[in-house]
């Protein structure tokens, strides 16, 4: 087979700048394309040539086989590189593309569908010999009765049982059933997320192992019928079946083990001749017994792990196996070296229970420690909306040990400065310096044990938000100054008369913080929400920056205004404030009586019509959000007067989804 | 331009005792400070409060600029009268959306911001300084009109505040009110009078008669919101170009009112580096004398209050009784004019109108800090000529056109307030130090001259002179004077427009002297016959 010389890239973010990084190094030239909302999009302007592809929603753009391929052509693309998620995994894309004359960087259409359904993947594994949990498939076309469905989970598999879309991965649809009752419901909300996402509604109902640890293990195939293995990978703090936080090794992995995974991951990727790049997901229970989960038949997100440990670049070794090239001597003699730990920042709510958020980065800059890697979607100006997964980065971190790669990481993080969407960053760090993560005791019910929220305020200090919002205010006050039209150089807040003090207020994670302060006598005072901040000794003030003493401590803190918002970050943790106006806008109440978006999503279904009579509770619009489906209900009995949406309308938050008027006694 | 440097000893006797003198000054001001700052009281704060209101001085905040500083004036207005102090109204110089206002906001918690005689001086003060300077002014209106037992005092004259509201105007100087409350009969031309009207719904009342006044007259049953509420001047008579909601609404539409006025200054900005002065401005407590027959040197004054403490001496070596010069404060040129040793000789006198022609050749505003106990006296002065020196100086003074900005730092006596821009010159602004005294000569040398007359007429009369009656006589009068000479005393009749904490002089300068620039800043090329 030729070299490769031009590679069109069908995904986005991170994942499609990571596999343009190898292209370039190895003289391909790269063709993205891009939805509406990516046009911008750092991965766009990494590529040699882009192409459009109209619209917003994944089936409108990376699920469009026919345009992609229409893409390459138009390009002069010779292959495609599928990236993980959208087309990844679809055996259909695959074939399209050769077909098309084009290579499709990946394993076979045969071996992608062989895996693709869960079912059959399983079946086969059992058959080569590897562990398999027991499980029931329901055919998209099944006749859904709840007595036959509880029958054969009882039957064949026992409680709990993990329902999820037999198509795709990442979590897309799973839920975990305890008991009969729930069975239908489940099964029914799963079928209809898989056919959504993945245009197959067959689901899966599988054995639940509670709290497992969550093994993968790497291999690689190449067209000379050679599999190895790139040892194992943890993924097991997880939330929501989404993984956080990935390392490798695994901790709970010792030779022995590691080496009856990889035989089983071997005997896996052999038994479906795999070619190119694919995972081997296990779950290790307790007692230590590991289970096959599934073959993953692209490259990971978490990737970047394994090549910081063994020192391989996987996108290279990928495009080279679709060369039709043998894997590179140093893949068989590939050893462990060091520690690599990955994390996901997500752009997500974590005190909301991991709501997904939105909005425009203003600032991403994490700090170049040694060993610290950075595969990012997205940069400075980068808008995150609703249509796609919320992950803006992934920050690894390699270290001679697994607690220097921890402590690194850590770091990293900590001084990491993002500003503009709220993130997971403050967890992370958390968990990164939680005694328990350390010893290496975790799985996939860590963050059911350790509180999301107080592993983000473990870290923190207490002094944080008031400092900080004194900060804000005297940038602030800095800025006025400086800009000031006249009398730009007379002492800040100056009276005769003294009056009372210089009050900016801020809303700061739903709470108001007023802050007062003073210049007076050379000196400054200043209190926030009433209390006085002892021994303030401001040093320096500028718009972006303020040196101050609080209490015999001097800090440097950092501001970075964007409209009414300030972004603090001090050796104290990381703020958001927003000031409130000085003078409320008379125009800008709701009407009482509102329902509104409480998160960016798509509307999925009204469940009402203007006139209708609503009890108070009752769904009236329903939102679906990262995958999950979020009911909006009456906030009292009443009549809908408005729908000020309609079904697959992006909202965001604060939107008037719907107007519910409780008559009277609303007067 | 050459930089002063300090000879003071900060460890000297006379600077611990001048120190201490001056800091008991200005604490003694703080404390009458407080009194203005309280108005009518707690109680009535309260009730204001109560009723959904805010103070006046919570209203000015709003309006104010964030950080901007703000000059008050006159806020001892009505010292040591049987008016509260302050005198139920509130004026100042602040930055209202970038641009220097002038300030007149009623206190409604002093007898519902009713207004006395002091009052009516301290907002016609306000409204000159507005108009000399060209700065727009914006009235917070909320008064229950005229004090009536002192009505005879104030009707006459009140109707002036209605007149330069509306000269103002035709000067093209912008004039809002903001309505927060009662604004009615005489007081109704305030919002009728100015360029925008701002009414508060359910709060401004604006009519010429209210309800029982009107069925006094006609007859008629009205109400106060069909006489004169927001919502029937806004829809119905056109009066309130804006009707607020509320307090707040009210103050952001007078800023945007502000924002909009395309307002541009005629002078200058400042056009020097307003680096501050190479000395600590605190040492002014210690240069500052006790005692104002003590001199105090200027060089030492000016090293903490212009910038960079630089100073271009005119004529050192002539006239060293007054210092003159040129220098900078933040950042606006000035020639400065200051009394080294009190009295004013013919060399003195020559010497300052010459200098004040300099700087009107230039268009450079002038800085006098006055510490004079007036001209020389005595045969030889007399002979020389010391009249017609004097003349001159005040020839020059008053004939000058560039801004004046005085500051009595010590001792404002006799013809030397005058020859250096008292306040019957028309300085732009004009403050007093706290301990700084101001009269037709010294306490104890009127009564001295009183105690000599009254001999000699004795004599002359061949009545025997009562020593001890002249001894009682002579201890009141000085204690009348004393009292009279009292920079409270003065400031309260509007005789200055404040009186400063020495340590403020260079902040007060630089914002009189922005305010100045407002208007035009042009010398006069022309001046009147001097008698040489």
């Amino acid at each position: 087979m030729p070299e490769l010389r031009k590679l069109l890239i069908a995904n986005r973010g991170e994942i499609a700048a990571r596999v343009m990084r190898t292209a370039r190094e190895l003289d391909i030239a790269t063709v993205a394309v891009f939805s509406d909302a990516d046009a911008e999009a750092p991965f766009v302007r990494a590529a040699d040539e882009a192409v459009h592809l109209p619209g917003n929603s994944p089936a409108e753009t990376y699920l469009r086989a026919d345009l992609i391929i229409d893409a390459a052509r138009r390009t002069g693309a010779d292959s495609v590189h599928p990236g993980y998620g959208f087309l990844s995994e679809n055996a259909g894309f695959a074939r399209a593309c050769v077909d098309a004359g084009l290579v499709f960087v990946g394993p076979p259409a045969a071996a992608i569908e062989a895996m693709g359904s869960k079912i059959a993947a399983k079946e086969l594994m059992a058959a080569a010999g590897v562990p398999v949990l027991p499980g029931v498939t329901v055919a998209a076309g099944d006749e859904l009765g709840a007595a036959g469905l509880a029958a054969r989970a009882g039957r064949e598999i026992g409680y709990p049982v993990l329902v999820k879309a037999a198509f795709g991965g990442g979590g897309r649809g799973m839920r975990v059933v305890r008991a009969e009752a729930d069975l239908l419901d489940a099964v029914t909300g799963a079928r209809r997320e898989a056919l959504a996402a993945f245009g197959d509604g067959t689901v899966f109902l599988e054995r639940f192992v509670d709290s497992p640890r969550h093994i993968e293990v790497q291999i690689f195939g190449d067209s000379f019928g050679n599999v190895v293995h790139l040892f194992e990978r943890e993924c097991s703090i997880q939330r929501r079946y989404q993984k956080v936080i990935e390392e490798s090794p695994s901790p709970a992995v010792d030779e022995t083990l590691r080496a009856e995974l990889g035989d089983a991951a071997i005997a896996a990727g052999k038994a479906i001749g795999y070619v190119g790049a694919g995972t081997v997901e296990f779950v290790l229970d307790a007692s230590g017994r590991f289970y096959f989960l599934e073959v993953n038949t692209r490259l990971q997100v978490e990737h970047p792990v394994t090549e910081l440990v063994t020192g391989l670049d996987l996108v290279r070794l990928q495009l080279l196996v679709a060369e039709g090239r043998p894997l590179p001597e140093e893949v068989r003699l590939a050893t462990i070296g060091g520690h690599a730990v990955e994390v996901r920042l997500y752009a997500e709510d974590v005190a909301a229970d991991f709501r997904p958020a939105t909005g425009t980065v203003h600032a991403f800059a994490v700090p170049a420690l040694p060993g610290v890697r950075v595969d990012a979607g997205v940069a400075a100006g980068s808008v995150v909306g609703v249509h796609y997964d919320a992950m803006l980065a992934k920050v690894i971190a390699h270290g001679p040990t697994r607690d220097e790669a921890c402590r690194r990481l850590a770091r990293a993080l900590a001084e990491t400065r993002l500003h503009g969407v709220v993130s997971n960053r403050e967890l992370l760090v958390g968990i990164l310096r939680e005694p328990e993560f350390r010893a290496g005791r975790i799985d996939t019910g860590y963050l059911t044990r350790h509180d999301p929220e107080e592993l983000s305020r473990s870290w923190r200090s207490a002094d944080v938000r008031p400092v900080h919002a004194v900060a804000a205010a005297l940038t602030a006050q800095a800025r006025r100054r400086t800009d000031a039209p006249v009398l730009a150089t007379l002492p800040s807040g100056w009276r005769n008369v003294v009056n009372a003090p210089q009050q900016a207020v801020f809303s700061c994670e739903g709470d108001e913080l007023t802050v007062r302060y003073r210049f007076a006598e050379g000196g400054i005072t200043a209190e926030v929400a009433g209390t006085a901040v002892a021994g303030l000794v401001l040093r320096a003030a500028t718009a972006d920056r303020i040196v101050a003493d609080v209490d015999g401590v001097r800090r440097e803190i950092t501001v970075h205004r964007v409209g009414d918002t300030y972004f603090v970050d001090s050796p104290l943790g990381s703020t958001t404030l927003t000031e409130l106006p000085r003078f409320p806008d008379p125009d800008s109440l709701a009407a009482p009586g509102s329902l509104l978006a409480a998160m960016p999503g798509t509307v999925v279904r009204v469940a009402v019509e203007v006139g209708d009579q609503v009890r108070a509770g009752a769904a009236v619009v329903v939102l679906e959000a990262m995958k999950m489906e979020h009911s909006v209900s009456a906030p009292h009995d009443g009549t809908v007067t408005e729908i000020g949406v309609s079904v697959g309308q992006a909202v965001d938050v604060g939107t008037v989804l719907a107007l519910v008027d409780a008559g009277e006694e609303q007067g | 331009m050459p930089v002063l440097k300090s000879a003071l000893d900060v460890t000297s006797a006379a600077y611990q005792t001048n120190r201490a003198a001056q800091l008991a000054a200005v604490a003694a001001l703080d404390e009458q400070l407080d009194l203005a700052r309280a108005g009518g009281g707690a109680k009535y704060a309260e009730r204001h409060h109560k009723r959904g209101r805010l103070l006046v001085r919570e209203r000015i905040e709003l309006l104010l600029d964030r950080d901007a500083p703000f000059l008050e004036l006159s806020a001892l207005a009505a010292w040591g009268t049987e008016f509260t102090v302050g005198a139920s109204i509130l004026t100042g110089v602040g930055v209202v959306s970038g641009v220097e206002c002038v300030i007149i906001a009623h206190d409604p918690t002093v007898r519902g911001g009713a207004m006395n005689p002091y009052t009516l001086r301290k907002t016609l003060r306000a409204l000159e300084i507005a108009r000399v300077n060209r700065l727009p002014v914006i009235n917070l209106v909320e008064s229950g009109g005229a004090d009536l037992p002192s009505q005879s005092d104030l009707f006459v004259h009140a109707g002036q505040i209605f007149h330069d509201l509306t000269e103002l105007s035709a000067q093209g100087v912008p004039t809002i009110a903001l309505v927060f409350g009662n604004s009615t009969a005489g007081g109704a031309y305030v919002p009728g009078m100015c360029d925008y009207a701002v009414l508060v719904d359910g709060q401004a009342k604006v009519f010429l008669g209210g309800p029982p006044l009107v069925k006094m007259a006609t007859g008629e049953e009205a109400d106060d919101e069909e006489l004169g509420g927001a919502d029937m001047h806004s829809r119905v008579s056109g009066l309130s170009d804006h009707f607020a909601v509320d307090e707040l609404d009210c103050i952001r539409i007078g800023r945007q009112i502000v924002d909009e006025l395309n307002w541009g200054k005629l002078g200058p900005g400042p056009t020097k580096p307003p680096d501050p002065p190479r000395y600590d401005p605190d040492e002014l407590l210690g240069i500052a004398a006790a005692d104002f027959r003590v001199p105090v040197d200027p060089h030492e004054v000016l090293a903490r209050v212009v910038d960079g403490s630089r100073f271009g001496e005119y004529k050192p070596l002539y006239g060293t009784s007054l210092v003159t010069g040129w220098a900078s404060v933040h950042g606006f040129p000035v020639g400065v004019l200051a009394n080294a040793r009190g009295v004013l000789f013919s060399e003195e006198a020559k010497k300052a109108s010459e200098f004040i022609m300099l700087a009107n050749q230039t268009n450079t505003p002038l800085v006098f800090l006055q510490n004079t106990t007036g001209y020389m006296v005595g045969k030889a002065y007399e002979q020389g000529g010391i009249i017609k020196d004097g003349a001159k100086m005040i020839n020059a003074v008053t004939n000058s056109t560039v801004p004046h900005v005085t500051i009595n730092i010590g001792a404002s006596f006799g013809a030397g307030n005058y020859g250096m821009s008292g306040r019957a010159y028309d300085p732009r602004f004009m403050f007093a130090w706290a301990n700084a005294k101001l009269a037709v000569m010294g306490a104890q040398q009127l009564a001295g001259v009183l105690s000599i007359v009254g001999r000699q007429s004795a004599a002359a009369a061949g009545r025997e002179f009562d020593t001890a009656a002249d001894d009682v006589r002579r201890q009141a009068i000085e204690e009348q004077i004393e009292r009279e000479s009292h920079a409270f005393f003065v400031t309260a009749r509007l005789y200055d427009d404040g009186v400063i904490d020495p340590r403020d002089t260079r902040t007060v300068l630089g914002l009189s002297l922005s305010a100045a620039h407002s208007q035009e800043v042009r010398g006069r090329r022309g001046f009147g016959v001097f008698r040489m």
